[in-house]
């Protein structure tokens, strides 16, 4: 048996857990970078509609990048030298993390919210794609910083090889990273400016209809059809689960748009670049369209709809919604170049 | 989102373990991370979400006590899987599993196997054999 061991990590509570992880051991690091900056450096934000990914039988809408990919983009852009690892079985995956933790680092890692017993029961769905940082041990439990969480807790080393070793979409497959160099004088500016030419890009760039900020209105279409389609309850589903998906732990209801906005005021200050203060301002009056829309689609699972409310209103929504984000990353796309 | 506007709609969703926390402007026009104990449309998908497990749970204990199914299509669809996923929690075949879910397919298991199903649900291989009454 491991001996007991704590390491001294600051836990910080975040509103997602990916950019939470990073901004985290980021600090842990000597680089003090807030979850917000972590987000628009890593090109965290995107939409994405695509009716051909079905998770439990519904179509996938993201508002973000591929999970893992914000902590990609990031490491690339500061210059962190990143270590990662997956494992066959769980024996040798504990082993490592004993041996990481050893070392007197902490370790981040991708689990399954369904099989971590510290949550709340109703957010307990097969997820694999929450990630927390492990920074110590005691007897037969770990000690563990899950970044959505206002303080630490705990976990039973059996608990956490579950949550480790989940099949699914995808299987987590023991899945851990640690930074092995993180640059303390990392040159914050340039990859700010570079996050933020980067996210610009992706959502007025990217071909294919179903991606960017026109993915908001293809949805739309989708949309008009659903009670068609789907038939009255099913239709219901399939918004309540846009819903969730908007309001992914973490994105304040509007898919991640707030924090976006939190990067762009901070940005705006980082970069000496007052405008950005007025686009942080705009994205702030995006987000607040997007939880209206989240408001009236919710009253709509539960056929409490106000009178004139339907799919249609709805999909008039994302229509708008669609023309102001497509505005908005076109300004910015553009004002990156000067 | 103003820092007052950020919901406060507790559906008890959270058990009262922690508050999430939102990105919200504050008075001086800054963004700062606010509590929040929940959303009303959160709250409605998700409970939405759970009457679609809750049904089909229920479903299934009905198809076992009439004998439709075995016991372990009740504890599949109390662990959100499908016989796809369980299949690969177990390592065998997707086909083996719908099998299982057969009452003469699942009489017929040995003893190894049911251990491996009951770990695979988080069960005693005691408590895969029944569903409530």
């Amino acid at each position: 048996m491991s001996k007991d061991l704590i390491i001294p990590f600051e836990h910080q509570q975040s509103a997602h857990c990916e950019t939470g992880v990073i901004s985290n051991l980021m600090r842990f690091h000597g680089l003090r970078v807030s979850e917000p900056m972590a987000f628009g450096i890593g090109s965290g934000l995107f939409y994405s509609h695509m009716p051909f990914i079905k998770m439990n039988g519904i179509p996938v809408t993201s508002y973000r990048i591929l999970p893992g990919h914000i902590f990609k983009r990031f490491s690339r852009s500061v210059g962190v030298e990143m270590r990662r690892m997956r494992f066959r079985d769980p024996a040798s995956a504990m082993d490592a993390l004993d041996r990481v933790l050893d070392q007197g680092l902490p370790v981040g890692m991708l689990t399954s919210v369904f099989y971590l017993p510290y949550l709340p029961k109703a957010f307990r769905f097969h997820f694999n794609g929450h990630n927390i940082v492990v920074f110590g041990r005691e007897g037969d439990e770990y000690l563990v910083s899950d970044p959505v969480m206002d303080a630490t807790t705990r976990i039973h080393r059996n608990a956490l090889v579950r949550a480790r070793f989940a099949k699914g979409m995808p299987n987590t497959s023991g899945r851990m990273y640690y930074p092995v160099r993180v640059p303390t004088d990392a040159d914050l500016r340039t990859a700010a400016a570079r996050g933020l030419r980067r996210t610009a890009r992706d959502m007025v760039n990217t071909p294919l209809p179903m991606f960017g900020a026109k993915g908001i209105p293809y949805l739309a279409g989708k949309l008009r059809n659903y009670e068609r389609r789907l038939g009255e309850r099913d239709a219901r589903l399939a918004l309540g689960n846009l819903i969730r998906m908007q309001e992914e732990i973490g994105t304040g209801g509007a898919g991640f748009r707030f924090m976006f906005a939190a990067f762009l005021q901070e940005a705006a200050t980082l970069l000496d670049r007052p405008s950005l203060r007025e686009h942080a301002q705009a994205m702030t009056r995006i987000g607040d369209q997007w939880r209206e829309f989240a408001f009236e689609a919710g009253r709509m699972c539960k056929g409490r709809a106000e009178a004139g409310s339907t799919y249609d209103t709805l999909a008039d929504r994302l229509v708008e919604l669609g023309r102001l984000e497509t505005a908005l990353f076109r300004e910015l796309a553009r004002s990156g170049k000067a | 989102m103003k820092k007052e506007e950020v919901p406060q709609d507790d559906a008890n969703l959270l058990e009262g373990k922690f508050k999430v926390v939102k990105y919200a402007v504050n008075e001086n026009g800054e963004y700062e991370k606010v509590p929040s104990v929940g959303w009303e449309p959160e709250n409605v998908a998700l409970g939405q979400a759970w009457e679609v497990v809750n049904e089909r749970v229920e479903e299934a204990r009905q198809q076992v006590l009439c004998g439709a199914a075995s016991p372990l299509a009740y504890h599949m669809e109390k662990n959100m899987m499908d016989a796809a996923l369980l299949a690969k929690h177990m390592g065998i075949p997707a086909r083996k599993v719908k099998r299982h879910l057969e009452p003469e397919g699942f009489n017929a298991l040995d003893r190894s196997t049911l251990e491996q199903y009951a770990e695979a649900l988080l069960v005693s291989v005691a408590e895969l054999k029944q569903v409530p009454q």
